[in-house]
């Protein structure tokens, strides 16, 4: 028990300074290395989780593509590369309103969910096997997977229909 | 024809309209309307007269139609009438009616009436040939005719009138005829003024007629002629009543008659022409007053207490009237202006034979002083017409017309016969009626006032017939006797003269006159003088005094003549005669001056200064008001209301801007804020 | 473990991926923010889905990222294209709803 929640103390406040740091960093550049930082710091919380599949998914598509992406842009429209001003002018509301959304959500999950504990067993692992995983998929969500995969099309298409100069 | 006698009246109307219309293009000028349709009236007016003899001798019981009219003329068997009742013939349609008070239109048709229209019908039928000749040739020739026309009509709307206000009508509009007619010429000035003056001094007096009316009115209830005398005789009304319309009735009959002291205006009507004096201000339109005295003379019986014997207003004036009618005849140069003072003197007599009590007599002489009266005018002007070129003076331009216009010499001179009331001319049996009358009822006084009129009568005709047809010629023309269209209507009407006396011969007891004329319905019963030889010789021996007066003193030169310059007493009244009692001076100086000058000038003053003085003040007051309601309350109070709501709208606008900044930044925060806060409140409260 | 240490984790990092929307100007660190709060409730789903051993909260998890990356792929086209209408990708020049 204590080297799972060792681990994830540790991989938690990765996340919490990654995530911080991504919201507050001048430096464009900075903020999606933050924001990998906190990517790989959720992929460690799925494996600790037992989802494996998940994990591995969670690094190569979010670190692998969507970051990498996240880079692309900030090229394609000429961000500088150097520190800038990047909060507008609704900081201080906005960091109200969060910290009162913090609140609401920590008090009611307090509230719902009080002492509740994942008990670690072997089960776990069962439940987050690819081979489990992929089962689910392709039977009793095969739809939804179907349909996701049409999402992709009309948000690739989209994408370039946006993007492109005529 | 009596159920139908409105007929006489449209007609003569029907033919102004077309004069006026077409007169111009026929080949007479519209004169041959004119004469055809009151030729056709008098046609009518005869049928009517001979209806209600038939009617009135049917009634008492005698033979009747020509018969009755031959028997009574030669004195009938005994003489014994029966008076009986014979009630007018009326025909009426309400016109209008507001609420109780209804305005009708009708005719009453009795003695009185079928005698005026025939006289009314005769006379403007002789005067409308008598203008062929005498105005031929005039600048305004159909005009003229038309305007006969008119006055024609209005003369029988009035005699025919059955109630108070028809017969104002009618009277208003021989009053206009009259005024258009005096100024035929009116672009010579004097025309134009003797116009105006006939027209506002009448005026006067019509407002007494109206007031009259309208007490009457609301003293009876009704305009209906026959039941106001009824309701009169039965003491229905109250005296005081009675003798406040009788005073404002008078009024009018004071104007419209020329009785003193509203005489002025007629011999400045004279003006006009010739035929139109005759016919206008000698025998009908004149007589317009008399008439109403007698039509409505149950009131004035009533009203004044003719029965008393005592002196009443109406019997002063008329014979105030008949003196100094008779004493301005004497200083006048003017013949027409002589016919004009002696028919005011005949009105006398006649408003005094009304005031005392001699109703028969009264309109007797009304009757017969129509023919004669017009006769001396017509004569008058065939005299200018032919014998002194278009002149009326009598001391420059004529004299010794009787060698060249036979004709109108003996027609004038036995018009001025009757005038003076010589027996066997029309003139006598009727002025010594009234004075045998007003012996009769005690009134003593106004037989000498009477006896002296007949006397200055006498006395000025002879005179004027002395200047006009005696001695030497002193004109400047070529004298000579008038066209056929003069002298034959100037033969008629003497016939008439000399004949019209004879229907009321006391003397040879005849009294058709009073029993076709005389109303039986609604009528005090009056006393009938019987026929007293002494009185009438009194009165005949007094005529002919005159006339030996005015013999001696002209015709043969005796007499003070020339007392004027030796003695300043004559001179001094003969100054006073000369300028009419000074009444005109009175009259136009110092009454029309002083309004005309101070009080109008006063009144301008009260109306600049006070009454628009007030009504300014009050609309500068109330444009203060205004201002201040505008400055303080309008514009601050309320505009500062709705102007602050105005504001407050736009800055909380301004406020809520900032809400839709268009930035999606600033929606999210508050989507998110907003979540946060009602998931708190959904977890506090669940 | 508590199951409450991951779900207030969750939280946290969905509460700052708010902040960084809300607060932030350029477009691309909106879009980060965004993953932040994706992420944040992947976190959860995998949590509840160890907690409950139920598969399907990992398959959802599957379907988050899946669509997150494809809401990316979008948003940047659309972050260039108001980087090319504004020539400047500073998100509060957009304000053509303003009232």
């Amino acid at each position: 028990m204590i080297a799972q929640n060792v681990a994830f103390w540790i991989f938690a406040g990765v996340i919490a300074v990654g995530a911080i740091r991504v919201v507050t960093t001048r430096n464009l550049v900075h903020a999606v290395l933050f924001l990998i930082a906190v990517l790989l710091g959720t992929a460690a919380e799925f494996f600790l989780l037992g989802g494996e599949f998940v994990g591995w998914v969670q690094v190569l598509i979010y670190v692998g593509a969507i970051a990498v992406l996240f880079i692309f842009g900030i090229i394609v429209t000429r961000a500088p590369m150097t520190p800038g001003e990047y909060d507008n002018d609704q900081r201080l509301a906005a960091v109200l309103a969060a910290l009162l959304l913090f609140g609401v959500l920590t008090l009611m999950l307090v509230d719902a969910f009080g002492d509740k504990e994942i008990k670690l067993a072997d089960d776990l692992l069962a439940v987050g096997r690819t081979g489990t995983v992929g089962d689910s998929i392709f039977r009793t969500f095969v739809v939804p997977f179907e349909v996701v995969s049409m999402l992709l099309l009309a948000a690739l298409v989209g994408a370039v229909a946006i993007a492109r100069r005529d | 024809m009596l159920r139908n006698a409105w007929l006489i009246p449209l007609l003569p109307a029907l033919s102004f309209v077309a004069i006026l219309l077409f007169g111009k293009r026929l080949p007479r000028k519209g004169a041959e309307l004119g004469v055809g349709a009151v030729g056709a009236s008098f046609v009518l007016a005869c049928a009517a007269a001979w209806q209600w003899i038939d009617k009135v001798e049917g009634a008492t019981g005698k033979a009747e139609g020509l018969a009755a009219f031959g028997k009574g003329m030669l004195g009938g068997e005994g003489g014994e009438h029966a008076e009986a009742v014979v009630a007018p013939v009326t025909r009426a349609f309400t016109w209008w009616q507001n609420g109780n008070v209804e305005f009708k239109v009708g005719i009453a048709i009795d003695g009185l009436a079928v005698m005026m229209m025939f006289v009314v019908t005769l006379v403007s039928f002789l005067i409308h040939i008598y203008s062929t000749s005498y105005m031929e040739g005039d600048r305004r020739f159909t005009h003229f005719y038309a305007l006969l026309s008119l006055f024609t009509a209005s003369m029988l709307l009035l005699v025919v009138a059955d109630n108070t206000v028809e017969l104002l009508v009618g009277w208003e509009l021989v009053g206009l005829c009259s005024f258009v007619l005096i100024g035929h010429w009116w672009e010579e000035k004097p025309n134009a003024d003797a116009a105006v003056k006939a027209f506002l001094t009448t005026r006067v007096g019509d407002v007494g007629l109206m007031i009259g009316i309208v007490v009457l009115f609301f003293a009876a209830g009704t305009f209906d002629i026959q039941a106001i005398n009824g309701q009169a005789l039965e003491g229905e009304v109250g005296h005081t009543l009675l003798l406040v319309a009788s005073a404002c009735l008078l009024a009018g009959i004071i104007g419209k008659s020329g009785q003193f002291p509203l005489h002025t205006w007629l011999p400045d009507a004279m003006a006009g022409p010739t035929p139109v004096s005759a016919l206008i201000h000698a025998a009908t339109m004149v007589v317009a007053g008399v008439y109403l005295g007698a039509r409505l003379f149950p009131v004035f019986f009533e009203g004044f207490s003719i029965d008393g014997g005592t002196i009443n207003v109406m019997a002063l004036v008329g014979g105030v009237t008949i003196i100094i009618g008779a004493v301005l005849a004497f200083v006048q140069r003017d013949i027409k202006k002589v016919l004009a003072y002696s028919t005011i003197s005949q009105l006398g007599y006649m408003v005094m034979g009304l005031g005392v009590g001699a109703w028969v007599a009264a309109v007797f002489h009304l009757f017969t002083h129509a023919f004669f009266k017009a006769l001396l005018f017509l004569g008058a002007g065939s005299v200018s017409h032919s014998g002194s070129h278009h002149s009326f003076d009598m001391k420059n331009d004529m004299g010794g017309l009787r060698k060249f216009m036979p004709i109108t010499f003996w027609t004038f001179l036995i018009g001025s016969l009757a005038l003076a009331g010589i027996f066997p001319f029309a003139g006598f049996w009727s002025k010594d009626e009234i004075l045998a009358t007003a012996g009769e009822n005690e009134f003593t006084f106004f037989v000498v006032v009477g006896l002296i009129g007949a006397l200055m009568t006498a006395a000025y005709m002879t005179r004027c017939v002395y200047l006009t047809f005696f001695g030497e010629y002193r004109g400047h023309g070529e004298p000579h006797e008038s066209p056929r269209a003069i002298t034959v209507p100037l033969v008629v009407l003497a016939g008439f003269s000399v004949v019209a006396g004879f229907l009321n011969a006391s003397a040879f007891d005849v009294e058709k006159f009073k029993e076709w004329v005389e109303p039986t319905v609604a009528f005090p019963l009056l006393e009938h003088p019987e026929f007293e030889l002494a009185g009438a010789l009194l009165a005949l021996t007094v005529a002919l005094l005159g006339i030996l007066i005015g013999y001696a003193y002209w015709f043969r030169n005796l007499g003070p003549h020339g007392i004027t310059e030796r003695n300043r007493a004559a001179r001094v009244g003969y100054t006073f005669l000369e300028n009419k009692y000074y009444l005109d001076a009175l009259y136009e100086n110092v009454i029309v001056g002083s309004i005309k000058g101070a009080i109008a000038r006063a009144s301008y003053w009260v109306n600049q200064r006070v009454i628009d003085g007030a009504v300014n003040g009050v609309a500068a007051g109330a444009a203060q008001v205004g201002r201040f309601a505008y400055d303080v309350v309008d514009q601050q109070g309320v505009d500062g209301a709705v102007n602050g709501i105005a504001v407050s709208a736009g800055e909380t606008g301004g406020l809520l801007r900032y809400v839709q900044s268009g930035r999606v930044q600033r929606y999210a925060l508050m989507l998110f804020a907003a979540v946060a806060l009602l998931s708190l409140a959904l977890f506090i409260f669940n | 473990m508590l199951l409450n240490q991951f779900l207030i984790l969750s939280a946290f990092l969905f509460c700052t991926g708010v902040y960084g929307v809300l607060a932030r100007r350029n477009g691309v660190l909106v879009l980060m923010s965004v993953e932040l709060m994706l992420n944040a409730v992947n976190i959860n789903l995998v949590a509840f889905s160890a907690y409950g051993r139920d598969v399907a909260g990992q398959v959802f998890a599957l379907f988050i990222i899946t669509i997150a990356a494809a809401e990316v792929g979008v948003g940047l086209a659309i972050v260039l294209l108001i980087f090319r209408n504004m020539n400047s990708p500073d998100l509060d020049r957009i304000d053509q709803l303003k009232g």
